[in-house]
């Protein structure tokens, strides 16, 4: 039996580990956050966002089909960065 | 001896190098389009700077899947010299052919300025006949140079003596203040573990004619001859 294949969005986090310093994040909050008023907020990280429309029979194959792209084509880098992956739905 | 020099679309200091190469260190080398998958006539290669695919994604890592860099990696492989400037540092990084990241300078903005390098490390083979704690003058040209690698691989890359160029300010002192782009420990340039890979940020074929330098100095040279010595006497 041929199973039905759906799109799904895939989002795609990459951003610098903790041990990698974030200027751009660090600029955000001391700049424009705290200079603006909001004196509550306490840390800022930036990141770059990637959306992926994949076709998959369900959100897991989803899931795991943009997970082994971005370790094989090295859609970050492992020595600086984390990569978190969300299946966002059809 | 022959020198490749890779020209991937977005390369733009390809013709400097060819010039520096060609004419002030008076050996043959050729541009190579990064389709070629034989570089068997050439006994070294430099990957040189420019924006590889527009920097897109990240520095270096589209070129990085090119096909000339099947090749590349034989060669280094194999222990020819292997030279990356700048982007083509990005693009050796990203390749796995060195370890480590380069990210955003600390600034947020593209930095274009001479530095002080002070020599660390002549295991290289493009610092094997320079000294140690000499001080070379060089322009950067980069917005993501900020050299970073997880602090159990930088005691590593220590312990195996590949950390081989470090920004210094005039008198040789190696700080926060003479570093450029919030580099860890200020390193601008490093080599594999068998030293004859090597990358750097700092472009020394824009420093290899004093006509170029408001310091009247040709430094960049020496690290061209360090590599043409070592294909000679291989």
């Amino acid at each position: 039996m041929v199973k039905d294949m759906k799109t799904y969005l895939v989002k795609v986090v990459i951003e610098n580990k903790a041990s990698a310093r974030d200027p751009e994040g660090e600029t955000i909050l001391k700049d424009l956050l705290i200079k603006g008023g909001y004196k509550k907020v306490m840390a800022v990280r930036t990141a770059k966002l990637l959306k992926m429309w994949v076709e998959a029979e369900d959100d897991k194959e989803a899931k795991d089909m943009v997970s082994k792209l971005c370790d094989e084509l090295r859609i970050y880098n492992p020595v600086a960065h984390t990569c978190s992956i969300n299946v966002e739905g059809e | 001896m022959k020198v490749a020099i890779i020209q991937f679309p977005g390369s733009n200091c390809d013709f400097d190098t060819l010039h520096v190469l060609n004419k002030v260190m008076n050996v043959k080398a050729n541009l190579v389009w990064h389709k070629s998958d034989d570089l068997r006539d050439y006994d070294a290669v430099i990957l040189p700077g420019g924006f590889s695919y527009g920097d897109r994604l990240r520095a270096g890592i589209i070129a990085a899947y090119s096909p000339v860099m099947k090749e590349v990696r034989r060669m280094a492989k194999d222990g020819y010299p292997i030279l990356g400037i700048c982007n083509g540092f990005q693009i050796l990084i990203e390749s796995g052919l060195l370890p480590g990241a380069l990210l955003r300078n600390s600034s947020l903005k593209f930095i274009c300025k001479w530095v002080n390098l002070s020599v660390i490390s002549n295991k290289a083979i493009f610092t094997h006949k320079i000294k140690k704690n000499n001080l070379l003058r060089m322009p950067i040209a980069h917005n993501e140079g900020r050299y970073f690698i997880e602090e159990d691989d930088l005691k590593e890359l220590y312990k195996r003596d590949q950390i081989v160029l470090k920004y210094a300010d005039e008198y040789g002192k190696i700080n926060g203040r003479s570093n450029p782009n919030g580099s860890i420990d200020n390193i601008a340039g490093i080599c594999n573990d068998e030293g004859n890979v090597f990358g750097l940020m700092p472009h020394p074929e824009r420093a290899s004619e004093k006509l170029l330098s408001p310091f009247d100095s040709d430094d960049g040279k020496m690290i061209f001859s360090s590599m043409i010595e070592y294909v000679k006497e291989r």
